[in-house]
């Protein structure tokens, strides 16, 4: 075989290799999104979202309280996990050229791939049974926060560092205070970065199931009480899996799919913000022409 | 001829490098001086520590005094905010910010310091384009962003946006070494229309452009002014063998 030959071979077979490992990785998710729709799908209808589990498997049961539930727990977590994580980015890219600095983002990376369950644990030391809240609402979006906080956090950096160091000095060369250029341009500058990781962070948080175990536990109730135990998604699919009814067990179907569905949503709702931001815009705000027809 | 600008055993570092060692050098008021030398001499540097710049790079510290109309912008209490507003820079790359148009670009300097009257920055925005020669080109697209427009064209944008801000002196990072030369002949053009009112340094690797332009020339070497005079003077009768060779092309 000539040399050329040989190499041609090599070249098809690495190709090869490398086209067989994706069908390899794509084929699970495939087939669990094929499964969970072709199982799941039976089980939605207007009432199954609507009403409250019952954990019996009788009619008229749903995972309305659960989808509530749910859409709570990462409410309030965003509402503690985006500011602090957002912060954090801002003070470490900012600010963070020291050793504190260093060790801050040394411990957002340590965080970030921490077992979550170690987190509920943390929760669960610290909201339900030190502060004597119990298990709530609360606890479960404490232990979602801290989860949230070094993905924003990171991501936030990772997007700042991307604007380029001319834009800085640019402003910092007119007069502009450091704390204005970081809100003003280096955010503005970064917007999609920041916001694309704050979307991720919550589709991440939002199929989290260990941590609520330990802190938001379960109900059958509807509740939105931020210190009573609160239903949810991930755990309404595990409770159900458990139980021995077929009703039950589709119910977990059923609810794996809208719970896939609205991460994929977050997903790919990113995705098209990403498209749209990425084609430059022409127009970027209108302040000469509209104030010029206001003062006419 | 009244100076601007002293300095005063001026020394720079980047960490352990030292970049500028023991400057003393005047820049004379309402004129532009040139600083000339081949790559690395540290002629950024020397301007960059005038209007406390160069402090934002990590690692790195000035020693020496630099003057601002007799004034130490170094001396302990001094906020290095107000220096940088009455020192306008422009830099190498034209770096106008591609989330705001040109109308918010010209006038960032006033909006993010807090002046929100309309009327005051409108005047501005024309004033300001008008001084930079842009004006006639940008008018009707004051809305679009400031990255839509040409290098040359935002360069000129830079220029304004330090102008907005009413400095006394206006500092230039080689403005021109990214620009065609019809836009380099467009902003040397307008150096010399704006020389009457402010004072401008400006760093810049091509000596044509030093001759042309400048009043002064300054040539520095690793870190050291080698000579400093009137421009015809240095490029005709230089008095240091260095600035010679460095002119004739024979090194650099």
């Amino acid at each position: 075989m000539n040399r050329y030959a040989y190499r041609k071979l090599k070249d098809r077979a690495a190709s090869g290799l490398a086209l067989a490992c994706v069908v390899a990785a794509l084929v699970p998710l495939v087939y669990i999104l094929a499964e969970v729709v072709r199982v799941g799908a039976p089980a939605i209808n207007w009432e199954f979202l609507t009403s409250r589990t019952k954990g019996t498997g009788e009619p008229g049961e749903g995972i309305g309280n659960a989808i509530l539930g749910t859409l709570l727990l990462v409410g309030y977590a965003s509402l503690i996990g985006l500011p602090v994580g957002l912060l954090t980015g801002v003070y470490v890219s900012e600010y963070g050229n020291n050793r504190f600095g260093t060790t801050v983002r040394f411990f957002n990376d340590v965080l970030a791939n921490f077992p979550s369950i170690v987190i509920g644990l943390l929760a669960y030391a610290l909201v339900v049974d030190m502060l004597n809240v119990g298990f709530s609402l609360i606890a479960g979006s404490f232990a979602l926060a801290i989860i949230m906080i070094p993905i924003v956090a990171n991501t936030t950096e990772e997007a700042l560092r991307l604007v380029p160091n001319s834009l800085r000095e640019g402003a910092l060369a007119l007069g502009v205070p450091r704390w204005k250029t970081v809100m003003k341009v280096m955010l503005a500058n970064a917007r999609a970065g920041i916001v694309t990781g704050a979307l991720l962070s919550i589709a991440r948080i939002a199929g989290e199931t260990a941590p609520l175990l330990l802190t938001a536990f379960y109900s059958n109730y509807w509740s939105a009480s931020a210190t009573e135990p609160i239903a949810s998604l991930p755990l309404t699919i595990f409770r159900n899996y458990n139980s021995p009814s077929d009703v039950l067990l589709h119910q977990a179907w059923g609810a794996a799919l809208v719970l896939i569905l609205m991460v994929l949503t977050l997903n790919i709702g990113v995705r098209l913000f990403m498209m749209k931001r990425n084609r430059k815009p022409k127009v970027v705000k209108k302040t000469w022409k509209t104030r010029l027809s206001l003062r006419a | 001829m009244e100076d601007k600008i002293v300095t005063q055993g001026l020394n720079a570092y980047f960490g352990d490098v030292h970049a500028i060692k023991g400057v003393d050098i005047r820049i004379p008021k309402n004129a532009i001086t040139a600083i000339i030398g081949p790559s690395g001499c540290g002629k950024s540097t020397l301007i960059r520590c005038m209007n406390r710049m160069h402090e934002i790079v990590r690692g790195a510290r000035v020693e020496g005094k630099v003057m601002l109309d007799g004034k130490d912008i170094y001396a302990p209490g001094t906020d290095a905010v107000m220096v940088r507003t009455k020192v306008g820079m422009v830099f190498q790359k034209p770096n106008p910010f591609p989330t705001m148009s040109i109308y918010d670009n010209t006038v960032a300097g006033l909006r993010l310091t807090g002046v929100k009257d309309w009327k005051v920055l409108d005047g501005t925005v024309e004033k300001s384009l008008k001084l930079a020669v842009l004006w006639d080109e940008v008018k009707h697209n004051l809305d679009a962003s400031g990255v839509s427009i040409s290098g040359g064209q935002q360069q000129r944008l830079c220029i304004a946006r330090a102008l907005a801000v009413e400095p006394e002196v206006l500092l230039l990072d080689e403005p021109c070494s990214a620009l065609d030369p019809i836009a380099t002949a467009k902003i040397e053009d307008l150096l010399f229309d704006l020389k009457d009112r402010y004072t401008i340094v400006i760093v810049t690797h091509n000596m044509q452009q030093a001759a042309r332009v400048a009043d002064y020339t300054a040539f520095m070497y690793m870190g050291e002014l080698v000579e400093f005079g009137v421009t015809k003077r240095i490029f005709e009768n230089p008095e240091k063998e260095l600035t010679e060779k460095y002119i004739t092309g024979r090194f650099g």
